[in-house]
């Protein structure tokens, strides 16, 4: 069976050359081996064509100049357009260095970066959960904390007493704010969760979470309109 | 204070006094330099920053004082040393790396010979080469620490003591892994001190000396000026300067020929040394590139000396005559300068061309991939070795024919 197997197979006509076959085996072969070219085996035309790219890269990075913040959130590489321009990208090209530098340097997100969670708010300033349990329960990393109590509001009657979630344990997979029927959590502060010394920190309360406002604490407030914003959402389709 | 003021040139001229000079004021910071360098270069060439952020309060420096984080965290890192060691021999290690390497530095020429008497004025070569004993010409203070009749030998001869460095620390660690590595140190170092050595014979051949201090005072030819750039061997010891420069390399054991080390995967002999052990092997291999670049400069691109910067100031036409068994250059037209000027402007030149060779050093380095290790012996014995031999015996047969014709 196992020479019906062998025999399935063509012989190839790529392949090595075959110089002389062995009678006893025929898997035992002679064959012409193709050894490197005396160019290739001394290095020193593939040494010198690395050395150019080398070279290049690094005077261009060198004596370049960088592109603006701006420019490489953008991914704009500017044309020099006027003769002074044309000029300076002669002496000085804009160079190859994509680094942002994180701290003083910001990398813009995209609009749907899931960053920390804020807690929305109504017009009068109550907090929009109606504590119906439904985030705490998608969660997968259990991170999500809390303890209802009744509200005097019979349109409402529930509402978070304590809520907390955990960044720690956080794993920002945004199904908490998937899962809100009233747009109450969200994750479009565009921050991440702040550097802590202590765990307990990490640990963000209900107060904490309607503080986080989108626009990185200029506007403290996150109030969402009942009914959400502009024409209702159902209309239009 | 007499008596210091009556020997401060005697004091200054003392060999070991220069030799930490040279090494505390010009290697040790250049070696320590290189290693932020070569991170920074290496940066720029793959299109990232590199290191920039070590900072003391403002002051950044582009990233300069990384060097100086390094050293400190070496330094303040446990000396760990694992349990079945042989103590001895895993301490001297280190030491038999970086000290062959400080040592040979005593044949590097530095600079010129420094007459303090005539600092001010212009040198009077001529009246220097009749009456060396005249009074502005006393106590001389020669820029090299020792100049031997057998020079460059000497190099050789004490950077292959620098190879037990890595045997020895392979072997002392007890470990595979790291005696491995001190192996293919071993059988690296060997193959390509062959090649390096043989490729400088046919300098020594054209030049008829071994001395450092001769080859860049003289040049190739007696007939020119020392300082004229045509005189350097790199015009008429092109090849040597490319197979020199391949072994010398693949001793500093760094990529393309670092399969000693081999720091990513294959783990080299200091794979058991930690904290500022493991950092004098590391700083060893820097102080290697400047010292090859040393010799590179010394041998082949004239060494202190700056293009037509005679002793007595720039020269260009003019003529060499012999007074007193010395080539002194005279005649044509000279701008004259003060032979503190000339000194100054000489030693800037060979730390030039030092940081020059060795930044084209770092360049080679994170260009070329690493080779396998039978292309490492290939390259070596079959490559390296017979074209040392050929341009050898190419260099006594043209100085044959120059010598026959009269040209020498």
């Amino acid at each position: 069976m196992a020479s019906h197997a062998h025999d399935d197979h063509e012989p190839t006509t790529t392949g090595p050359k075959v110089l002389a076959t062995s009678t006893v085996s025929p898997k035992v072969r002679t064959i012409a081996v193709v050894r490197p070219s005396e160019q290739e085996t001394s290095y020193l035309a593939a040494t010198k064509a690395g050395l150019g790219i080398t070279l290049r890269h690094f005077a261009k990075n060198l004596f370049g100049r960088r592109r603006t913040v701006d420019q490489l959130n953008k991914g704009e590489h500017p044309v020099p357009t006027t003769a002074f321009q044309k000029a300076l990208s002669v002496v000085s090209p804009i160079n190859e260095i994509e680094t942002i530098q994180y701290p003083e340097e910001k990398a813009v997100y995209p609009e749907r970066f899931r960053g920390l969670h804020r807690l929305m708010q109504r017009d009068d300033g109550q907090v929009r959960c109606v504590a119906c349990m439904c985030c705490p329960t998608v969660c997968p990393a259990h991170c999500i904390t809390i303890i209802p109590e009744q509200t005097d509001d019979n349109g409402i009657e529930k509402r978070p007493a304590v809520f907390e979630i955990d960044e720690l344990r956080c794993v920002v997979c945004g199904l908490c704010v998937e899962a809100c029927p009233c747009d109450a959590i969200r994750m479009d502060s565009g921050t991440h969760a702040k550097p802590v010394e202590e765990r307990a920190d990490a640990v963000m309360t209900k107060d904490k979470l309607i503080a986080v406002s989108k626009d990185n604490g200029k506007n403290p407030t996150s109030i969402a309109t009942q009914g959400g914003v502009g024409p209702n959402w159902r209309e239009g389709r | 204070m007499d008596w210091l003021s009556n020997n401060i040139y005697a004091i200054l001229d003392n060999p070991a006094l220069k030799w930490l000079l040279l090494v505390m004021v010009m290697v040790m910071p250049l070696a320590s330099l290189l290693t932020w360098a070569e991170r920074r270069q290496s940066a720029m060439m793959q299109d990232r920053l590199g290191p920039n952020r070590a900072n003391i309060g403002p002051i950044k420096l582009k990233g300069i004082l990384h060097f100086i984080a390094d050293a400190v965290k070496m330094i303040s890192k446990e000396d760990f040393i694992p349990g079945s060691v042989h103590r001895g021999l895993f301490a001297l290690a280190p030491i038999l790396a970086i000290a062959p390497v400080l040592i040979a530095f005593a044949i590097i020429p530095f600079g010129p010979t420094i007459y303090p008497h005539s600092y001010t004025s212009t040198l009077d070569v001529l009246a220097l080469a009749t009456d060396p004993a005249a009074k502005p010409f006393t106590d001389s203070i020669r820029l090299q620490v020792a100049s031997f009749d057998y020079g460059l030998l000497f190099y050789f001869a004490v950077l292959s003591v620098a190879n037990y460095g890595g045997v020895v620390a392979g072997w002392a660690s007890y470990n595979k892994w790291a005696l491995l590595g001190g192996l293919r140190s071993s059988s690296q170092m060997m193959s390509y001190e062959v090649a390096m050595g043989l490729s400088l014979m046919g300098c020594f051949l054209l030049v008829g000396s071994l001395e450092p201090g001769f080859i860049v005072g003289n040049g190739v030819s007696a007939q020119m000026s020392g300082s004229n750039p045509l005189n350097w061997l790199w015009l008429w010891q092109f090849p040597a300067l490319i197979l020199f420069m391949t072994a010398a390399i693949a001793e500093t054991k760094r990529a393309p020929f670092d399969i000693p080390e081999g720091e990513p995967e294959i783990i080299g002999y200091f794979v058991e040394y930690s904290g500022m052990r493991w950092g004098l092997f590391f700083l060893a291999e820097f102080i290697e590139i400047v010292f090859i670049s040393a010799v590179i400069a010394t041998v082949f691109f004239g060494g202190w000396q700056v293009p037509f910067l005679d002793a007595d100031g720039f020269r260009i036409g003019g003529y060499v005559t012999e007074i007193n068994h010395q080539w002194v250059s005279t005649g044509g037209w000279v701008l004259k300068l003060p032979h503190a000027a000339v000194t100054a402007m000489q030693l800037g030149a060979f730390g030039l061309k030092v940081i020059l060779i060795a930044w084209f050093q770092l360049m080679i380095r994170w260009t070329l991939p690493r080779f396998r290790a039978d292309q490492l012996m290939n390259l070596g014995w079959k490559v390296l070795l017979p074209c040392a031999l050929g341009w050898t015996m190419l260099t006594a047969l043209f100085k044959l024919c120059a010598i026959y014709l009269g040209w020498l």
